[in-house]
């Protein structure tokens, strides 16, 4: 018990001090997750409105591979990403295996499809008639989407958050992707999983409570975001 | 001018709209009128090309519109559309009104002088920084006129503009439309099941049943002189009672209706199948059963029981049992001095030219 509590207080000295493995760490972890989720969103909000304001043969099909994929391990999606860019992958020349490129393509891979969903979610609470009054104003397709990703720009940025929440979270396809490799892919969740395994119970649950921190603040913005968006 | 020809709209095996052919001059004010679920919506849907024709044309201002997107959007950005929800974005009024010009291109001072003007256009000064979605139906439905007038449309459609509002916010913009009409010349089709607002600021009206155009014709026309039973019925015409025509005579025809005859000043064929109907304001009430004693220029007159009688505001609503149900409004003066009461024998009296005659 003694070591828990001495744990903790060690930690928070790590982070009072700016201890700069601790802040090299999570800033890596936030350069990674944020281009993540950044280009992650790029695809997922136009694909989103592309299948859902189109129609097509199959169409229900896609939208439930996407809502399967919302849970897909992320073991899983390392394990992917791994084939594709291991040396004998078919895109091995690029050497993006253990490098922070590879595990941003890993953790977009990932959070996408969930992304996407949400994203349809957003765009089927746009009434009907909303749709035929910025049409009859004269939008371009370009416009109408903009305009519609406006008009729910609140569900649609809680679809990011929520992804940047996954993408951060997640430890499979970070650890097979990145290789953990101390001051280049390490980040806050690879290394919990080290520390741990080595006993170093203080960096650790310094390591935890940033982690932690960051999830509070992704959740007091979506409650920001939810509020907002009922007003 | 639009010119719409043959226009039909088919979703599976409905028909919504069926071969519509009008012609809608610049200028006017065109009501487009007919019962809900009678097609005006999907009419006015494809006028402003959110719906595509199965079949049929549609020509504004000598451009056919083909369908291509490009076209499509160069049309649509001549015309604008109010729908009959009151509908804002999520953003200030000021913001709302700009949509059409922000997708126009339209930028800096000319943006907001024209805005401000089209704000100003719907009575709503000083509105401009307050949230749309905060307003009332009423003044939603100002915004998005504001929101549609601002791109100086030459065409604007709206789809029955007032169906949901209070009768305050429907005079308002009713006023408002005229306005945009008579001050900018711009030609408006309104669509409405409100058969008084087509009557009240329509120049011209269609009367869509069944997706069809039964029957189009200025007001008078069409309200009182409408073209067969349906319509009638629909205007809200009383007493529309069948018969067939057995004498034709110099513009005179005698009908023979549930036993009884009945003259009027039309043309028609003998043995031809019609409906007949005669307004409740142009029939009066006699007592007894002889036709001799009165002094009625009437050339009909024909006896019937007194069954109900109904108050309507200073008047009574007398119903008479005559083999047919036939409606006819008496003041109060005349029930007391008449002694009109059900079970009461009476003659009703009605000049051959107040028979409307229609097609059966």
């Amino acid at each position: 018990m003694n070591d828990i509590i001495e744990g903790f207080i060690q930690a928070i000295q790590l982070i009072v001090t700016l201890n700069p493995e601790v802040m090299e760490i999570a800033a890596r972890t936030l350069m990674i997750s944020l281009s993540a989720t950044l280009l992650a969103s790029l695809v997922a909000i136009p694909s989103g409105w592309w299948i859902h304001f189109h129609e097509f043969t199959g169409k229900r099909v896609v939208i439930n591979i996407i809502q399967t994929l919302y849970a897909v391990p992320t073991v899983l999606v390392g394990l992917f990403v791994y084939l594709l860019i291991s040396s004998s992958g078919p895109l091995g020349m690029l050497g993006l295996l253990f490098t922070p490129a590879g595990m941003i393509i890993a953790q977009m891979l990932l959070v996408i499809p969930m992304m996407i969903g949400l994203v349809i979610t957003a765009f089927s609470g746009v009434d009907r008639t909303t749709i035929d009054t910025i049409t009859s104003l004269g939008a371009t397709g370009y416009q109408s989407m903009v305009t519609i990703i406006k008009e729910v720009r609140f569900a649609v940025f809680a679809a990011v958050i929520l992804g940047f929440g996954r993408a951060i979270s997640e430890v499979g396809a970070a650890m097979m992707i990145g290789g953990n490799i101390r001051g280049y892919t390490r980040v806050l969740t690879t290394s919990i999983t080290l520390e741990t395994s080595m006993g170093n119970l203080p960096l650790s649950i310094a390591l935890g409570l940033i982690l932690l921190a960051i999830a509070l603040i992704i959740t007091v913005m979506l409650n920001i975001v939810q509020q907002r968006s009922r007003t | 001018m639009i010119e719409i020809f043959g226009l039909c709209r088919k979703v599976g095996d409905r028909v919504l709209v069926n071969s519509v052919t009008i012609t809608i001059p610049d200028g006017t004010i065109f009501g487009i009128i007919g019962p809900s679920g009678s097609g005006k919506t999907t009419l006015m849907r494809m006028i402003d090309l959110l719906d595509r024709p199965s079949r049929g044309t549609i020509t504004i201002n000598g451009t056919r519109a083909t369908g291509d997107k490009k076209q499509q959007l160069e049309l649509r950005r001549k015309m604008g559309m109010v729908f009959q929800k009151p509908i804002v974005l999520s953003t200030t009024v000021f913001e709302n009104v700009a949509y059409g010009l922000r997708f126009r291109g339209v930028k800096g001072d000319e943006l907001k002088t024209r805005v401000l003007e089209a704000i100003d256009l719907v009575g709503m000064s000083g509105y401009g920084d307050r949230y749309a979605p905060t307003l009332s139906g009423g003044e939603m439905q100002r915004v998005a006129i504001a929101r549609s007038m601002v791109t100086h449309p030459e065409v604007l459609l709206l789809d029955e503009p007032t169906a949901n509002l209070d009768p305050a916010s429907t005079t308002k913009i009713e006023e408002l439309i005229r306005t945009i009409n008579t001050r900018f010349g711009t030609t408006i089709i309104i669509s409405t099941h409100d058969l008084d607002q087509g009557q009240r600021i329509a120049h011209r009206i269609a009367v869509v049943i069944g997706g069809m155009i039964t029957q189009a014709g200025t007001p008078e026309e069409v309200f009182h002189r409408p073209m067969n039973s349906e319509i009638a019925k629909f205007v809200g015409l009383e007493n529309i009672i069948d018969g067939t025509i057995t004498k034709t005579d110099e513009g005179l025809v005698t009908i023979s209706t549930h036993g009884k005859e009945v003259e009027a000043v039309s043309a028609g064929e003998l043995g031809s199948q019609v409906f007949i109907s005669i307004h409740p304001d142009d029939i009066t009430l006699h007592s007894g059963l002889a036709t001799e004693n009165m002094s009625t220029s009437a050339r009909n007159c024909i006896p019937g029981t007194v069954t109900v009688t109904t108050l309507s505001g200073p008047f009574v609503l007398v119903t008479l049992d005559c083999g047919f149900p036939l409606k006819v409004i008496v003041t109060r003066r005349s029930v007391e001095e008449l002694g009109i009461q059900p079970g009461k024998e009476m003659q009703a009296c009605f000049k051959a030219s107040a028979v409307h005659v229609m097609k059966s």
